[in-house]
């Protein structure tokens, strides 16, 4: 299972550059420019586990991280992290979280409606170490709030960057999955709160009435070069 | 505090003297004929000693780039001896995939009366689809229509996409919008409902619909999370990549070899039908490029199919992304999406100077940051070698107004702020990179191929796009030959009647191999890309 080319593997250092991290505990010297998740694969590590989009949208990659001889604990994407001299880290690449299951088809847009399917909604202590915890750095804790609230739109809107990296749950003294009852608010806003498009629903009556279908065999009729003379011909909606 | 070097300052110093020049001229567009002449001096695809054709197989002959016919012309993970006798699981339908395809099918097949089993390399949603930031077209709106649609998907693919297939993708695209937004994906919309659509290169009409940036993020959670809510119909079982389709006497699909990425065992799921949405290759790093893709994307379904004779097309193009990250070294690579340029930013030179019209389709602009750097000379050289030039972003506030690119933009805004760079007053440095197979596996409109009960969705595909896609066409496809596949294997599950299962089509392949020459060597699919340092 080995690719030749090694686009992500390519810089050479000179051993007195490099800088000690500790992967769970264990020392392995790398070049000090790496994020996390290269300097493991320069240190041996073929990853399976916390290792996914490698661009920082899919939360596979969540690790927490102490550096040497301060007290602070501290959290990131290995993918979007740039390691540091005495980091000791551990990858979290799963965490068990509740889930509540629905049909979005029978839910009402509701404050009954969250606090039913997520009860621990409630008890929410606002401690903010989830918003501490974030690589998002979304204001969990905001959005949690607005949740105690029933303020589903809130919720959505505050929540909208995360990626379900599951930091806020780990850290969660109050036992929430944070991330879980996010999507099911922001769900709740796309399917029944978010205004309505009128255009949409004009343009899925034209085209089940069947207004284009004349148009469209024509276009797949026309031979190469009448295609090419249309296409040429269109007009550009300006910006 | 500015994170670029000072000799990178010092150019965007002549970025910003001509912005407000900039801002009342765009470079003209070029015509047909022009855009065939960059693509032939500067673009990837034409670069003919990178291409192979391969040796076996019912495409035999066709070009593809060598890092794919290695892959392609690999050897199997298990022989025909495979003990077959005891499935581990038995299901109507197959869905091979956890990306934005693989769910719409999954979803879809369910709804069509068949029990799903849905298998994933990695995590359920570890996936390209994850990663789009730019949007989905669709033509909703009274000035467009989805014959304008047609006209400018068969243009960016130089007329060589399946006609069918492109009537499939646009007619589909209002329906799709409808279906996400009822699942509850947040569209961006005006406070009326408007849905808030943009240009996307090669587009005649602004039909791009977005969610922040987070456009293909958005669509892949809410899919996962409702794939999730039909337990009882679809079973889930991730870090289980598939290493061989299993075919019966008849030459029907009869399920796939699937492998525990974790423990290494192999395992044989039957199926009455088999839908393939494995995604695309950037992980090849074909011609040495970056890439935009997820680590998962190594080609894995055109192996697979190929294998058990389905034929490939379009192969031959790759898409080069025009501007993928190329400063700071962290993050090279990485997709800067076509909404920065979208939303008005200009692509400069070094000396803060336009050189292509921002928004032709993406091989050509690709071809045109190719040629101002390594042809004119024109671009910025960082310090550890990237070639790159400036995507203006600065000027998207100055036409949209102080707060536009947060607002628009949050991840691009994060991903550049990690590295100490705040793009709504300093450009960015980019350049292209690997992004996207436009070829693939050859699909038919109701999402079959040629190998009976077998069915294709979303990148691992070939013909819808042509030989180049247009931005806003892959979240479209995905969902779009998602729901037919879906539907389609369902169907067919309800009326198949199976015969026996076996691997005879190994003891073909491994033949035709040996009489070509053997094979590479290479035990394919490949599954993961090894980024180990081997000294």
């Amino acid at each position: 299972m080995v690719t030749e080319q090694m686009t992500e593997q390519q810089l050479e250092v000179a051993e007195a550059e490099l800088i000690p991290i500790y992967i769970m505990g264990k020392q392995y010297m790398v070049p000090p420019t790496l994020t996390i998740m290269k300097a493991m694969e320069w240190a041996g590590y073929k990853m399976i586990r916390g290792v996914g989009c490698r661009g920082g949208f899919c939360g596979a990659c969540a690790t927490a991280y102490r550096i040497q001889g301060d007290p602070k604990l501290y959290f990131g994407l290995a993918c979007q992290t740039v390691v540091q001299p005495n980091m000791y880290l551990a990858q979290l690449p799963f965490f068990p979280a509740r889930r509540a299951s629905y049909d979005i088809t029978k839910l009402e847009p509701t404050p009954t409606t969250l606090f039913s399917l997520y009860p621990e909604v409630l008890r929410c202590l606002g401690c903010g170490a989830c918003t501490k915890a974030c690589p998002q750095e979304i204001d969990v804790r905001a959005y949690m709030a607005a949740g105690m609230r029933g303020d589903i739109a809130q919720v959505a809107d505050l929540s909208f960057d995360c990626i379900m990296c599951g930091l806020c749950a780990a850290r969660c003294p109050a036992e929430e999955a944070q991330y879980n009852i996010a999507i099911l608010a922001r769900r709740l806003y796309g399917r029944y709160l978010a205004p309505r498009s009128r255009h949409l629903e004009e343009r899925l009556e034209e085209i089940a009435s069947g207004r284009f279908r004349a148009e469209i065999e024509e276009l797949k009729s026309l031979a190469k070069e009448e295609l090419v003379a249309r296409y040429k011909a269109r007009d550009i909606e300006p910006k | 505090m500015s994170g670029y070097p000072p000799e990178m300052q010092e150019s965007i110093r002549m970025v910003e003297a001509t912005r407000a020049r900039r801002l009342k001229e765009t470079f003209p567009a070029m015509s047909l004929e022009e855009r065939e002449k960059i693509l032939n001096g500067f673009h990837p695809d034409y670069k003919g000693e990178t291409f192979q054709a391969i040796r076996v197989g019912v495409s035999k002959g066709q070009r593809m780039p060598v890092e794919l016919t290695r892959i392609v012309e690999g050897r199997p993970h298990i022989g025909p001896d495979f003990d077959l006798s005891a499935p581990v699981a038995e299901t109507d339908v197959l869905v091979i995939g956890g990306g934005g395809a693989g769910a719409s099918a999954a979803l879809l097949a369910q709804e069509h009366g068949a029990k799903v089993i849905l298998v994933t390399k990695l995590r359920f949603g570890d996936a390209n689809t994850m990663m789009a930031q730019g949007g989905i077209q669709a033509a909703d709106r009274p000035e467009d229509s989805p014959a304008i649609h047609y006209l400018d998907v068969i243009g960016g693919g130089h007329f060589t996409n399946v006609p069918e297939l492109v009537e499939a993708l646009v007619m589909d695209a209002p329906p799709v919008i409808k279906w996400l937004e009822d699942l509850g994906v947040m569209f961006d919309k005006e406070p009326d409902g408007t849905m808030v659509e943009a240009h996307g290169g090669g587009t005649s009409r602004k039909r791009m619909h977005s969610a922040r940036d987070y456009s293909g993020a958005e669509i892949m959670r809410t899919l996962r999370d409702e794939v999730r809510n039909r337990e009882e119909g679809i079973t889930v079982s991730e870090f289980s990549p598939a290493v061989e389709l299993v075919l019966d006497d008849e030459g029907q699909i009869a399920g796939a070899v699937i492998m525990n990425l974790e423990t290494g065992a192999y395992a044989f799921i039957k199926a009455k039908a088999v839908i393939l949405a494995t995604g695309g290759s950037g992980r090849l790093h074909y011609q040495g490029f970056p890439t935009t893709n997820h680590y998962g994307a190594t080609a894995d379904g055109v192996v697979l199919a190929y294998r058990v004779g389905a034929p490939l097309g379009y192969l031959e193009s790759m898409q080069y992304h025009p501007t993928g990250a190329a400063f700071p070294e962290q993050i090279v690579g990485l997709l800067v999406t076509e909404k920065v340029r979208g939303l008005g930013a200009q692509p400069v030179n070094r000396f803060g100077e336009q050189f292509v019209y921002p928004l032709e389709p993406r091989d050509v602009e690709a071809a045109a940051l190719i040629r101002e750097c390594k042809g004119r000379s024109n671009g910025i050289v960082t310090p550890t070698g990237q070639h790159g030039v400036w995507l203006d972003s600065p000027m998207i506030e100055l036409i949209h107004g102080p707060g536009t690119i947060q607002r628009a933009l949050p991840a691009m805004v994060r991903q550049f702020s990690r590295f100490g760079i705040d793009i709504t007053k300093e450009p960015m440095l980019v350049y292209p990179t690997l992004h996207y197979q436009n070829g693939g596996v050859r699909l038919k409109a109701d999402s079959s191929c040629d190998v009976p009960g077998l069915f294709i969705a979303g990148e691992v595909s070939g013909g819808v796009h042509g030989h180049n896609r247009l931005m806003g066409n892959s979240l479209l496809e995905i969902t779009v030959f998602g729901r037919r596949a879906g539907r389609s294997a369902a169907e067919y599950a309800h009326r198949v009647r199976p015969a026996r299962p076996t691997l005879a089509h190994l003891e073909k392949w491994n033949r035709e191999l040996e009489e070509a020459g053997g094979d590479t060597g290479v035990i394919s699919p490949i599954l993961l890309p090894d980024y180990t340092r081997h000294e």
